[in-house]
């Protein structure tokens, strides 16, 4: 067991630094409001995965899973909050394309 | 070891099949796999309790949000999926092997593990970590909770 | 003292929302003007020593701390909140959508609150995502599609520099074993030059410069702040990115991650870039809250400029700036407010000859811009002062010439939006346009009377005011 940690730790980071990649690269390339809070989505479990790794690692499980727990639900409240957006957004000028929304140069 | 690589390759692919399928409906259902498997690994790393948490909100609640927007918003024809099919995978085609690639190459990487490395039984419990340990965090869910509700009434009402 | 800062507001929105809507719905407004000014009185107390003893705190284990630099933080949170609350009132119609703001308002004030005074990283997480939910949904409040792109843009900047301050956190986890303060701090200081850490240290400060809106993070500032509601701009510009992003990077840089070499040079230069980019780019906008929003930028950039100097002069720099800075930003977004509900444009090629139709939005306009130039004797030109001096004590000669001639800058596209906007020959159309109602009127005069008071005491404040603020450094 104790001669397994580092290669599972390595595994999983690998797993979660591929995660990380693939939402950086969906927020990145996409358009479509929704694809891009479903990047942000694959970001966030990304780190869950990372925190709980931690955890695991260090032996303080309890410690990560609260903060693992208290970060699902700020995530779920913000991704409320934005899929609010999204709507109102479609309500005003129906279509979730970003594109669309050019209005404001940045 | 064995189910730990079959597991950790699929949540990639999971991820992976997310980004990459045309239909925004598939999509989050590729993200609440992507959940799943991930609930088994946190299983797998001890942590039972973050891992209902991810199961019930991330793939539960979270899945359901997103396909409520999607119906809301969004009817694709299947001509329409088709073109949008072709489209996705010439901006996307790059991912696979970007993922292969660095996933291979980080393989090869053994990082000097010079932090110390025990996976000593916790300390305590979880349940006392959350309610009796950190009340700042708990005062910071109730209130983020409050703004979502806030946000939810003033962005739906009419 | 110091819980019911974080209670107080959460009572107050839990009492609000009972089933009782007629009576709180009109009440809303004045629990806000309460709370703000309970604040401002009990960061007096705290200061001079009184009400430190918490006693609702023992019944909770939150692990808040209180330094000169949180009571700082807590003042301006108190006063730009009350002036957020007066012109949300002037200007937001109806009850129930004034209710709504009202609590939003809140809940960013337990937000604010909570980073200014917590002791764990995983907990500033926390609340600066209080603080930026509360924020996203202001922006959106009134579901213009401006608005809305605005805050989209927002929430995925922020969503991603969430992420990377997770990662590091998770990092520390790892090597720390723990979160607080504390045992990051010493961690860091032990694992000198570890690229883990560094790393960790790395992306945390990267995340924090994207909620800060510095250049190169700051895409989504301009439209999140000139989309936004008036009042809700006011809240946002003023102090809300202020705490989330600037105080957090005070507060990591100075006492967790401890003075070091590589970050201070990063600091510096983004500094810099911010106050080059950010003063450019307000040259050419012609929307007056956009052009506000880059001189924002502009003059976070002279805090992150003073914050890679590192020295404790510099700090209380700083420090100071952002004091001033929140008031006079504030006071310029409460005269745009003042501006877009009288007239109902903020395009500058639209208006003109304001100054006599609207005497008090004029005068106060006027007190700012000079005050954000660094005119003596306002605020801002002792602050930019500080920075300066600073900066060439340190030797960094370049960088405090950038800092001067940049403020050259600032007066130049000041005053073209002053003169655009309130002097010369009434445009057409506005012929009929009144001076602002009295609650963004009020609101406008104490920010001015600070920023005036604060510049003309500063002799005096100096010694007893300002140097105390630097015993947060170790």
């Amino acid at each position: 067991m104790t001669n397994e940690l580092p290669q599972v730790f390595w595994l999983f980071s690998i797993g979660a630094i591929l995660l990380l990649i693939t939402g950086f690269y969906c927020l990145i390339m996409t358009y479509n409001l929704v694809r891009a809070l479903i990047g942000l989505e694959i970001l966030t479990k990304s780190v869950t995965l990372f925190i709980i790794l931690a955890g695991y690692v260090t032996g303080r499980m309890a410690l990560a899973q609260a903060l693992a727990i208290t970060l699902i639900i700020i995530e779920v409240v913000v991704i409320a909050v934005a899929v609010g957006i999204v709507l109102c957004v479609y309500k005003n000028i129906k279509s979730i394309d970003g594109r669309l929304l050019r209005n404001i140069k940045g | 070891m064995t189910i730990n690589i079959i597991l950790g390759v699929s949540l990639v692919l999971a991820a992976a099949w997310t980004v990459m399928t045309a239909r925004l409906l598939r999509s989050v259902i590729g993200l609440a796999l992507t959940s799943m498997i991930l609930t088994i690994i946190m299983f797998k790393l001890n942590s039972p309790l973050a891992a209902v948490f991810e199961l019930s909100v991330c793939a539960g609640l979270i899945s359901a949000i997103f396909i409520s927007c999607i119906s809301l918003t969004q009817r694709l024809t299947d001509e329409q999926a088709a073109t949008k099919q072709k489209e996705r995978f010439s901006k996307f085609w790059l991912l696979p092997v970007i993922l292969v690639l660095a996933g291979v190459a980080l393989y090869q990487v053994h990082i000097p593990l010079d932090f110390h490395l025990q996976a000593a039984p916790s300390e305590s419990d979880v349940r006392n970590i959350i309610w009796n340990l950190r009340h700042l965090d708990l005062i910071g869910q109730i209130a983020i909770l409050l703004a979502g509700a806030f946000g939810v009434v003033a962005l739906f009402k009419d | 003292m110091l819980s019911p800062l974080l209670l107080l507001p959460l009572l107050a929105i839990m009492i609000l929302n009972l089933p009782i809507r007629s009576l709180t719905q009109k009440l809303s407004v004045w629990v806000g003007v309460g709370l703000s000014l309970w604040q401002i009185v009990a960061v007096i107390l705290l200061a001079t020593g009184r009400g430190c003893t918490d006693t609702w705190g023992k019944f909770f284990t939150l692990g808040l701390s209180c330094d000169n630099l949180t009571l700082v933080l807590l003042m301006s949170i108190g006063i730009v909140t009350l002036t957020t609350i007066l012109v949300g009132w002037q200007t937001i119609g109806g009850d129930k959508q004034r209710f709504g703001f009202m609590n939003l308002v809140f809940v960013a004030m337990i937000g604010m609150n909570g980073t200014v005074m917590l002791t764990d990283l995983f907990s500033l997480y926390i609340f600066i995502e209080v603080t930026a939910v509360a924020s996203f949904i202001l922006i959106a409040y009134q579901r213009d599609t401006n608005a809305l792109e605005g805050a989209f843009k927002y929430i995925i900047l922020s969503a991603t520099a969430t992420v990377m301050m997770l990662l590091s956190i998770s990092i520390m986890l790892l090597v720390v074993g723990d979160t607080s303060f504390a045992a990051v701090g010493s961690a860091v200081k032990q694992s000198q030059g570890n690229p883990l850490v560094m790393f960790a240290v790395g992306i945390f400060i990267c995340g924090l410069l994207i909620k800060g809106g510095v250049v190169p993070f700051h895409g989504w500032l301009p439209a999140a702040y000139s989309a936004a509601p008036a009042a809700a701009s006011v809240l946002l510009a003023g102090i809300a990115t202020k705490t989330s992003g600037i105080y957090a990077l005070i507060r990591l840089t100075t006492s967790v991650f401890a003075n070091n070499e590589s970050v201070n040079s990063v600091l510096l230069l983004a500094g810099t870039i911010s106050i080059l980019v950010g003063a450019f780019a307000a040259i050419g906008q012609s929307d007056f809250k956009k052009m506000l929003a880059y001189s924002s930028i502009s003059q976070v950039g002279y805090i992150i400029l003073a914050l890679g100097c590192g020295t404790n002069l510099a700090i209380i720099g700083a420090v100071f700036h952002l004091f001033n800075h929140s008031i006079f930003k504030s006071l310029l977004f409460v005269n745009s407010a003042a501006v877009e509900t009288q007239s109902g444009t903020t395009d500058m090629n639209k208006l003109g000859g304001l100054g006599t139709k609207m005497p008090v939005t004029n005068a106060t306009s006027l007190i700012a811009f000079l005050s954000t130039a660094g005119v003596p004797p306002l605020a801002g030109f002792w602050s930019k002062l500080i920075i300066v001096i600073a900066l060439w004590q340190n030797g960094l000669h370049t960088y405090a010439t950038i800092a001067v001639l940049a403020s050259v800058l600032t007066l130049a596209y000041l005053l073209l939006m002053q003169r655009r906007v309130f002097f010369g020959k009434v445009a057409d159309g506005l012929a009929n346009v009144k001076e602002a109602g009295w609650g963004i009127t009020v609101a406008a005069s104490i920010l001015a009377t600070i920023t005036v008071g604060v510049g003309v005491l500063f002799p005096w404040m100096f010694n007893s005011v300002l140097m105390p603020i630097s015993s947060f450094l170790k």
